[in-house]
């Protein structure tokens, strides 16, 4: 019995308006409200609202056996909250099945884990906060940005009580190994890793609509024989994708809700050889057989699944280490304005669009970039930054002299 | 006294010095009771089939939108003429070269460079298919012009080499002497590995001429010593600034810290990258002070990246390019201004700034050192002397008061006016010359 594990990430960034060097010292409104606003309204018509109706009815259809797990990041729901409440409900909804779970991760989509622990642990216990206040949950499972793994990442996610991760089924950690059973954190052997199976998440996430593709149509019986095949040998597989894959990356005349609507029933047919299970539940299910060894950090972005789509070059290095040494004063100062605009800019977008690596994956990066240029995202980063680290100091200053004078 | 000019850009379409000086000297030129009629490319595009628009000095200013009041009895003294092609100030021969192409494979009429200047060229079929060729092509309808105007101008004056050949070409139809004009010569703009057919089309223009005008003693030796003109036939006239009659009401300051600018293309003849290696070497020493780069040009991201390996981009900020009121808006919020300019003809800049208050830094090696005294003058490459002035002038209140005072005098006393009357002596000269027998 194979059990398949379908997550779902769920991500959008808060984008910065054009922020001239003349609005410095002025002007404290960064973002791009109608941009924001016109993004998560097109997505929430064309992927979110449909496919979670869809996902409702699989669950009642299916009496509990379809299951798939969700993770959510903050700015994400943020921007329900502000420009789509009723996708914030439908979750909800999908949430009070019992046979959704959602996931533990960063709350702005963050590179943290790469910045500190200290930085790291905020915003784990952000989201964790936002899930229990928002569904009701509490996460036993973690997923971090962009799937950035490595064997300190994970003890830092175990010591934090997660009890299960997922990370990249990358060809250069696995060598030989495949990506299709539960796998241990190589220094907290508790902690579970569930790897992701890119050539069959990809399947659906990137080639699905590519008619040069051999495959090509892919149909849910197809897809299914695959999975329960020999050539799928293993005990889990793992097809972890963004969301946003269904109606936004491929579009609804793709087939793509027609392919999501037949694949539970296709799965359940084949009973005895395949199964559904949440992250958790399929961690639990199977046993470790083997530590991973992951002692540099991976992703699952680009051929080379690294980080250096997000920190690979002057820019990245720059923007990243000038926003992290604001954080004692962020802290010091304790003030939600502060605190909110501090959560928006730690998003790993912002980083992703100072990329300057367009070869292999050149399409996906300019498909996600509102900029014309690395150059132009760097640019107008450093005036939101520089004007957020001014407003800072004049606060910390002011609440410095407060403080003598109380004396 | 009338003279037929040959420019190529005029305010407020202008993507360099040359203009804002053109304006300045045809004002200049009016109020000394010359009539000047100013011809310039303008690219009408396909659908126009005639070859020369002559625009009433109205129009023009109607079309720019730059009339001011008081202004009247100047622009009676002048009428522009489109010629219509393609050419754009400060384009290299292979960069043409490339949007033509791109026009024949593509069709597309209409290009952005490809650095951040955003300006927008139109090209189309019936221009040269490279930039020599436009420039010759030019030339035949600057003749046509030329003939036209037959007897209605006495002297013929030619901006910059792009419009030389017209210059040669109209003073062979009209047999009246030819005045050219240096504003920046190929070793400026390329340092020493020149575009020799740039290079021969400046010498043939030179050659040819009765007089050369220089912008400066620097260009003046240029014009001298690489292109073998004979001195006394190269005279400098230094340009100057107009004194716009009301600057309007500073801009409100955003943030406390000093402002240090630097504003200009950003390319290799305006040596940004020393300006960045200085603000690094002050930031170590003052953390109130904030550093701009206002422009675009081919450096840009090199630039922008060595600032980031630095670690200052947080005080060191990019504008992009800026026009018009924020030009003006970006003098008025400056403490300091540099121009750290590896070759630089003259240098219109540091005057605008200085014009707003402004103490300036200038390269030895600009001309406009040539005409200054209140400007603290640097070597370019001494990029410690280039920091220690920044910081003067930005811990010490009262060397920058020094400066900006003394300076406003100064560049007040720099008039087009008085430049004008310089030119027009010239014109007097190689009129009378032409007009003996000749001697050879």
């Amino acid at each position: 019995m194979k059990t398949v594990c379908l997550y779902f990430q769920v991500h959008q960034p808060w984008r910065l308006k054009k922020y001239r060097f003349f609005n410095m010292g002025k002007d404290h409104n960064y973002l791009d409200d109608l941009l924001n606003r016109s993004v998560m309204q097109k997505v929430a018509r064309q992927c979110y609202l449909p496919m979670n109706a869809l996902l409702l009815k699989l669950i009642k259809e299916n009496k509990g056996k379809f299951r798939c797990s969700f993770s959510i990041t903050g700015t994400a729901v943020e921007q329900f909250r502000a420009f789509a409440p009723e996708v914030l409900d439908s979750f909800k909804e999908l949430a009070a099945t019992g046979c959704v779970e959602f996931l533990g991760e960063t709350y702005s989509h963050s590179l943290a884990a790469l910045a500190s622990k200290e930085d790291f642990t905020e915003q784990v216990k952000l989201h964790t906060a936002m899930l229990k206040k928002e569904f009701g949950v509490k996460p036993t499972a973690f997923r971090n940005t962009e799937l950035i793994y490595s064997d300190e990442i994970g003890a830092m996610v175990a010591s934090m009580g997660f009890r299960t991760m997922l990370a990249e089924g990358a060809r250069h950690i696995l060598g030989w190994k495949s990506p299709n059973y539960v796998y241990a954190n190589a220094i907290d052997q508790k902690l579970r890793l569930l790897l992701r199976n890119y050539k069959l998440s990809d399947d659906i996430a990137f080639r699905f609509s590519n008619q040069g593709w051999d495959q090509w149509p892919l149909t849910a019986d197809k897809y299914v024989s695959w999975l329960a095949s020999d050539q799928t040998p293993g005990e889990v597989i793992n097809l972890f994708m963004d969301y946003e894959t269904f109606g936004e990356h491929q579009t609804a005349d793709t087939g793509i809700f027609e392919f999501m609507r037949a694949l539970p029933q296709a799965i359940l047919s084949k009973s005895g050889e395949l199964e559904f299970a949440t992250v958790s539940e399929a961690a639990k299910k199977h046993q470790p057989v083997s530590v991973l060894h992951c002692p540099h950090v991976m992703s699952w972005a680009d051929e080379e699944r690294d980080v250096t789509a997000w920190l690979g070059n002057e820019l990245q290095n720059e923007a990243f280490s000038k926003l992290y040494a604001q954080k004692e004063k962020v802290k010091a100062l304790k003030s939600t304005d502060f605190d909110y605009v501090w959560s928006f800019l730690q998003t790993s977008d912002h980083f992703y669009y100072m990329a300057t690596k367009w070869l292999s994956d050149g399409d996906v990066h300019s498909y996600f970039n509102p900029y014309d240029s690395a150059y132009d995202a760097f640019i107008n980063y450093m005036n939101v930054l520089s004007d957020f680290i001014i407003e800072l100091d004049k606060a910390v200053a002011a609440k410095g002299a407060k403080a003598a004078k109380a004396k | 006294m009338r003279v037929l000019m040959f420019g190529w850009e005029f305010p407020p379409h202008i993507a360099g010095g040359l203009g804002t000086a053109c304006y300045g000297m045809t004002r200049g030129l009016a109020r000394n009771g010359v009539e000047v009629t100013f011809v310039v490319p303008h690219a009408y595009g396909d659908e126009d089939q005639r070859f020369t628009h002559v625009l009433n000095a109205s129009d023009v200013e109607a079309v720019y939108g730059a009339t001011e009041s008081g202004a009247d009895d100047i622009l009676e003294k002048m009428s522009f003429i489109h010629i219509d092609s393609n050419m754009v100030p400060y384009i290299s021969p292979e960069e043409y070269e490339t949007y033509h192409e791109q026009y024949v494979k593509t069709g597309q009429k209409v290009w952005s460079t490809t650095d951040a200047w955003k300006q927008r060229y139109t090209f189309s079929g019936k221009y040269g298919a490279n930039l020599m060729e436009e420039v010759a092509r030019y030339a035949v309808v600057a003749a046509q012009v030329a003939k036209d105007l037959e007897g209605q101008f006495d002297v013929i004056h030619a901006h910059d080499w792009l419009t030389y050949y017209a210059g040669i070409a109209a003073k062979r139809v009209s047999g009246k002497p030819l005045v050219v004009h240096m504003h920046a010569t190929e070793y400026d703009r390329s340092g020493e590995n020149v575009n020799t057919q740039v290079y021969a089309i400046e010498r043939a223009g030179m050659h040819a001429a009765d007089r050369v005008m220089a912008v400066s003693n620097l260009t003046r030796n240029i014009v001298i010593t690489k292109y073998g003109v004979p001195a006394e036939r190269v005279v400098t006239v230094h340009n100057a600034v107009r004194f716009a009659e009301n600057s309007g009401a500073a801009p409100e300051r955003g943030v406390d810290d000093k402002i240090v600018t630097f504003l200009g293309r950003i390319t290799y003849q305006k040596g940004p990258d020393y300006f960045v290696e200085a603000a690094a070497k002050v930031l170590k020493r003052v953390p109130n002070v904030r550093f701009v780069m206002a422009g675009s040009g081919d450096m840009m991201n090199h630039v922008i990246r060595r600032v980031a390996r630095l670690g200052i981009a947080d005080r060191f900020h990019f504008t992009g390019f800026l026009r018009g009121e924020d030009v003006h808006k970006m003098f008025q919020l400056s403490d300091v201004y540099v121009m750290p300019s590896v070759s630089e003809p003259f240098g219109i800049s540091p005057l605008e700034a200085m014009r707003s208050n402004v103490p300036v830094i200038i390269s030895k090696q600009s001309g406009v050192a040539e005409v200054l005294d209140y400007a603290v003058k640097v070597d370019y490459w001494d990029v410690d002397a280039l920091a220690d002035a920044i910081y003067g002038l930005v811990k010490y209140p009262a060397l920058a008061r020094m400066f900006s005072t003394k300076g406003l005098e100064e560049v007040t006393n720099l008039k087009w006016n008085d430049a004008a009357a310089k030119i027009k002596r010239v014109y007097e000269e190689v009129i009378e010359e032409s007009q003996k027998p000749s001697n050879n």
